[in-house]
């Protein structure tokens, strides 16, 4: 099972942001995606998730086209660079999200969020506010709820950007170590060469990626 | 580009000391200066918009009732069957008018928010139309629209309170919603959310201060409905309200009018407290919020079809009574003529209405988004002080107007205020019933600013004047322009209290509007409908400018530097 | 875009307030040097022409569709006091109401636009009328003097509320029209009748005071009855009555009888666009009027009551009761004031109205519409 983004295209404003970009991800794989500010790193995770449209190009998922497909649909996680977590919703809320969305049976949802919250470390947390959350747990509570509803692919968007150095180097170690537990297929986006290396088996470049270079 | 952050969030930079829990610790204690700085400084703030309420809302009210209220008025008034049913009545159709209100007006306000169409800003502006529109002008479109079983009946004036009020929902949800971070509706698209659930499921549970502050002032304007219920309910169906007019102006018994005003205010107290405590647990603490609106694009054919057919539903439910208003404006009695009616009002001095309309508005729209937004400050940093202001500043919309414009003239009509027949009044009298709406605007928006951003700010050197106008204005600019588009909508089309207030010189558009319906001929008709399409195209036109988006923010300090992004400020990049 | 918006509010607020000081009305308190003048008012009918230093503005009171005469500037030139109609009612109702509510510090001086139905009401109210005995007295209907023993208001104009028919409506039937009361009862006219409610409209009840006097306190019910039984409509003003359910009220409407004002058919005769029709297309019904008088009166509190009393006798007068039928539509109560032909052919006055005494009304009328409400209604 392989993700595969073929010659995306994405313009704003007349510029081009990427430009024929190809991506191939084998299941299980966690490729590490590398670049400055301002490549289109993000932008090829959003177009990926499905939360933009790109001029050309497509994304597979094995044979099925998913290109057509809106966000919702396409089974495809995404940890926000800001976390995005739901203000109205505690910690447990936040993590069964997806689930509830899925029509899953309240105790089917009950269990699955213990399990993820065994999973990254933040047992008994289930009530707290997202408010009362520190930046390391907040990460966490971001990646365990998109872990929830299993997702074919997982995308990261420089899930650890902002943190001081040593809760940064904890949680990368810890975050590579779920991972893997798990089996996701993911993609890492990040600017920090360390923790790329750290996390993924393939590190790719955006230049890479690229048919042509990108104007920036 | 839309997806452009708040600037302020561009600041905080890497100042985090060492450890997570130290950083905390320093956070909670600079929050804690700031949150007692900003208590005291927002109490004072506090005393403007209360003095300006008690002065001219809460003296007239008490000067009215004194004058008429007599304990043995109660007990016949409460033991009479008919005023029984009248304040039922009253109530249901209220209740029943908001939640229709409310329940067709939160889509289209999510799509006008978020959705990119042709003609959505028009659309937008369109939808505020009724409700600029005064009530005689609506019932005679409405009756010449609706069925003739409908006619004088409670059907109708359901419908007529839906079409006059959606712009309400819309425009206050629709502000809230359209600075809502899209990346949470984004987030919960890669949750398996589609569009109507992650509407369900998250942006309707993070407005539901918007929906509730905005289903209270539609419930406020239902609840003292008078042109409506007299002219599309008739004698058979008369509310509170009227009942109370008839009493003041027309039979002069006083006591009675005082005893309906008592129960009419109690049953609003009652129904406001309800609110309050409803809003109290609905919050949901700070969301981000952004000071430029994002839009999407829809994702599905269905999803467009669904944003096609909302935006063409919408503005064929506005457009209809409206083409009625103008076909009518085009009959005059000479059949060769359709502009007969406005070369007439061109000659009498269209442009002095206008003009007085103008100024009034203009002076409405400053005093109201003036205390609004100070209000609404006193109340975003005292909960429960500022409840009792919050609610004090629906009282107005919940009083009966003939009980505000006869309090206002038998109250000033001595020194040291003498404002007998001063155009200062209607300014006044219009602010008092605008002033909510822009606490209804903006307070939700206020409530909405993660209090971290103001801590980045102050750790950073901000006082808190500076905080205010680097961090909470500039997402406060278009909460601010709705409330301000509302007071002068309300202002514009205002008749009520004014027509209790003595006027010399030239009359407003609404009031020149009554005295052509007290004419007969069709060519009054006529006039009276060219009239009113020109107060529309007023309004549409208002809206339409005040409706941009705010340019390029300023330079300041402030946004300097472009740095990392933290979880504090809710920023993005946007590659 | 960001200061500009309050700026542009603050600077229309500064000229606002620069523009409405040459507008404000005038203090009745002062006497000092004051110009009148009232921009655009052509809206109220007529600009008084600005007065010389040293003289005195009185503030005229009346209701909203009240139009002041171009011949009030006789007034002003004879004596050199200038007139301000002051807008102070929707309708006569709120207009003496809200008169009572001010008594002692009211905000005109003169008050014009109390009626017959009213009369009690305002009349005895304690301190509202400085009663004068108008030198012109003598020369008004004494019908209508009879009314205000006391002199605390004088008769200015009357007119009569009167059903008003479709007359082309009927002719195009081929229907004989009604004629009387008894007329509206019957079955060939069923549902054509369109009436207002008596609570809320003073055409309403000048109507239903027809009624009672010509059936009588106990037999006013009784043929409320059979009119409801005969499909009357009932709506809650005028306005909505002739626009809405008239036939010939142009917007639609379909019933072809209607409560309204002997002078309602010339009225789109000499108003209105050219070319105007010659002939009305509506008619009253005299046998079903109601005789309306309006008076006016000087407002105690006012500082000016030599010059009110001027006023007064002006209003009396010739000149400005003939300028009376075509500016508001109603009648003079001045015996040799003529009148224009368009009123003397289409718009006359009842022989015999039907009237009931002010004390009466004063007494009765919240029971009086209790009983239609009652009758009609529920």
């Amino acid at each position: 099972m392989t993700l595969r983004a073929i010659g995306i295209t994405v313009r704003f404003d007349q510029r081009l942001i990427l430009d024929d970009v190809d991506l191939s991800v084998d299941d299980g794989e966690i490729v590490a995606l590398l670049g400055p500010s301002g490549s289109g790193k993000s932008t090829l995770l959003r177009v990926i998730a499905g939360l933009l449209r790109s001029e050309s190009g497509m994304i597979r998922w094995d044979e099925q086209d998913l290109t057509a497909l809106p966000p919702h649909r396409r089974q495809i996680g995404l940890v926000f660079q800001d976390e995005q977590l739901f203000p109205h919703l505690d910690v447990a809320g936040n993590i069964g999200f997806g689930l509830r969305m899925a029509h899953v049976p309240r105790r089917r949802i009950a269990e699955r969020t213990d399990e993820l919250l065994h999973l990254v470390q933040l047992e008994g947390f289930g009530h707290r506010s997202i408010h009362e959350l520190s930046g390391g747990e907040a990460k966490r509570v971001a990646l365990a709820r998109a872990l929830a509803p299993s997702p074919r692919v997982l995308l990261l968007d420089e899930p650890l950007t902002g943190l001081d150095r040593e809760l940064h180097d904890q949680l990368v170690v810890e975050l590579a170590a779920i991972l893997r537990s798990v089996g996701t297929t993911a993609v890492h986006v990040t600017h920090d060469v360390d923790e790329a290396k750290a996390m993924a088996d393939r590190v790719l470049t955006m230049a890479d990626l690229c048919r042509e270079r990108p104007s920036a | 580009m839309d997806e452009d952050r708040s600037a302020i969030g561009s600041v905080v930079g890497p100042v985090s000391p060492a450890t997570a829990s130290e950083a905390k610790a320093a956070d909670t204690e600079a929050a804690a200066i700031t949150r007692s700085q900003r208590h005291a400084a927002t109490l004072w703030i506090a005393v403007v918009p209360t003095i300006f309420l008690a002065v001219f809302f809460g003296w007239p009210l008490v000067t009215m009732l004194h004058r008429g209220l007599a304990w043995s008025a109660f007990s016949s008034v409460l033991g009479d069957s008919g005023i029984r049913s009248v304040v039922w009545f009253t109530a249901w159709q209220a209740v029943v008018s908001t939640v229709a209100t409310v329940v067709l007006g939160v889509w289209p306000a999510y799509v006008l928010a978020r959705y990119r169409f042709t003609g959505r800003r028009v659309l937008g502006a369109l939808l505020a139309v009724p409700f600029v529109l005064p009530t005689v002008v609506v019932g005679l479109a409405f009756l010449a629209l609706l069925p003739d079983t409908w006619r004088r009946s409670v059907p109708a004036i359901l419908v007529a309170h839906v079409w006059m009020n959606v712009a309400v929902i819309v425009r206050t949800v629709g502000s809230f919603v359209s600075q809502l971070d899209p990346g949470l509706e984004d987030a919960a698209a890669t949750l398996g959310a589609s569009r109507w659930k992650t509407l369900r499921h998250v942006v309707l549970p993070l407005a539901k201060g918007a929906i509730l502050g905005s289903a209270a002032i539609v419930f406020l304007f239902c609840f003292t409905s008078f042109g409506i219920v007299r002219i599309l309910g008739g004698p058979a169906h008369p509310t509170l309200e009227v009942e109370i007019w008839r009493r003041t102006t027309q039979s002069l018994d006083l006591s009675t009018a005082a005893a309906l005003s008592v129960i009419q205010l109690v049953l609003i107290l009652g129904a406001l407290s309800i609110w309050t405590w409803r809003q109290r647990r609905a919050a949901n603490g700070p969301v981000s919020m952004r000071t430029k609106t994002a839009f999407r694009t829809a994702s599905s054919p269905a999803e467009s079809l669904a944003v096609a057919v909302t935006a063409v539903v919408a503005a064929a439910f506005v457009l209809v009574p409206v083409g009625r208003l103008v076909a009518q404006s085009m009959q005059s009695s000479r059949p060769g003529n359709p502009l007969a009616a406005w070369q007439a009002i061109v000659h009498s001095d269209l442009g002095a209405s206008l003009w007085a309309s103008a100024r009034i508005a203009a002076g409405a729209v400053l005093v109201a988004t003036v205390m609004g937004a100070l209000a609404s400050i006193a109340i975003a940093g005292n909960p429960r002080a500022g409840a009792l202001l919050d609610a004090g500043l629906m009282l107005p919309l919940g009083t009966s107007a003939v009980t505000i414009g006869f309090g206002l003239l038998i109250t000033f009509d001595h020194s040291p205020i003498d404002l007998r027949g001063s155009w200062v009044m209607l300014p006044l009298g219009h602010a008092l019933v605008a002033a909510p709406f822009v606490v209804r605007a903006v307070l939700p928006t206020l409530r909405g600013i993660d209090p971290d951003l103001r801590h980045a700010a102050s750790t950073l050197g901000a006082g808190p004047w500076q905080v205010w106008r680097n961090v909470d204005l500039p997402v406060l600019r278009r909460a601010l322009i709705v409330g301000a588009g509302f007071a002068a909508a309300i202002s514009l089309g205002e008749f009520g209290a004014s027509s209790f207030l003595a006027r010399s010189g030239t009359e407003t558009v609404p009031l020149a509007i009554a005295r052509l319906l007290g004419r007969p001929s069709k060519l009054n008709l006529a006039e009276a409908s060219a009239l009113a399409t020109v107060l529309m195209v007023v309004i549409v036109v208002i809206l339409l400018v005040l409706d941009r988006q705010p340019g390029a923010m300023g330079q300041s300090d402030f946004h300097r530097r472009r740095a990392r992004p933290s979880r504090l400020a809710g920023t993005e990049r946007s590659r | 875009m960001k200061h500009r918006t309050p700026l542009l509010l603050a600077a229309i607020v500064v000229l606002a307030a620069c523009g409405s000081s040459s507008s404000r009305s005038t203090s009745s308190a002062t006497t000092t040097a004051v110009a009148v003048t009232t921009p655009g008012s052509t809206l109220t009918g007529s600009s008084a022409p600005s007065v010389a230093a040293g003289s005195v503005t009185l503030k005229l009171l009346s209701y909203d569709a009240y139009v002041l005469p171009d011949s009030i500037k006789q007034f002003t030139a004879a004596t050199g006091i200038g007139v301000e109609f002051v807008k102070a009612g929707a309708d006569a109702g709120t207009l003496v109401n809200s008169a009572i509510l001010t008594a002692g510090k009211p905000q005109g001086d003169v008050l014009f636009g109390i009626d017959n139905t009213l009369l009690s009401r305002g009349v005895t109210s304690k301190g509202l009328f400085i009663p004068y005995l108008s030198k012109e007295s003598a020369n008004l209907d004494q019908r209508a003097t009879a009314l205000v023993p006391g002199h605390e208001v004088t008769p200015i104009d009357t007119s009569d509320v009167c059903v008003n028919i479709d007359t082309a409506y009927f002719t195009a039937k081929g229907l004989t029209p009604p004629a009387t009361f008894d007329d509206l009862v019957k079955p060939e006219y069923k549902g054509m009748l369109v009436v207002e409610n008596p609570g809320t409209s003073s055409t309403g009840l000048a109507f239903m005071l027809a009624t009672v006097a010509k059936y009588g306190l106990d037999g006013f019910a009784a043929y409320w009855k059979q009119l409801r039984g005969n499909g009357v409509v009932a709506v809650d003003s005028w306005d909505d009555a002739y626009f809405n359910e008239f036939s010939q009220g142009g917007s639609g409407g379909k019933l072809p009888i209607v409560v309204s004002y002997a002078t309602s058919p010339p009225y789109p005769l000499v108003t209105g666009d050219e070319p105007r029709p010659t002939v009305p297309t509506t008619a009253n019904l005299p046998d079903t009027c109601f005789r309306q008088i309006e008076f006016a009166g000087i407002l105690d509190g006012s500082k000016h009551v030599a010059e009110d009393q001027q006023l007064i006798d002006f209003l009396a007068g010739r000149p400005y009761q003939e300028s009376l039928p075509l500016s508001n539509f109603v009648y003079p109560i001045r015996a040799d004031a003529t009148v224009p032909d368009v009123f003397t052919k289409y718009a006359t006055l009842s022989p015999k109205p039907w009237s009931v005494s002010p004390g009466d009304i004063a007494k009765n009328r919240d029971a009086w519409i209790e009983t239609w409400t009652k009758t009609v209604l529920r």
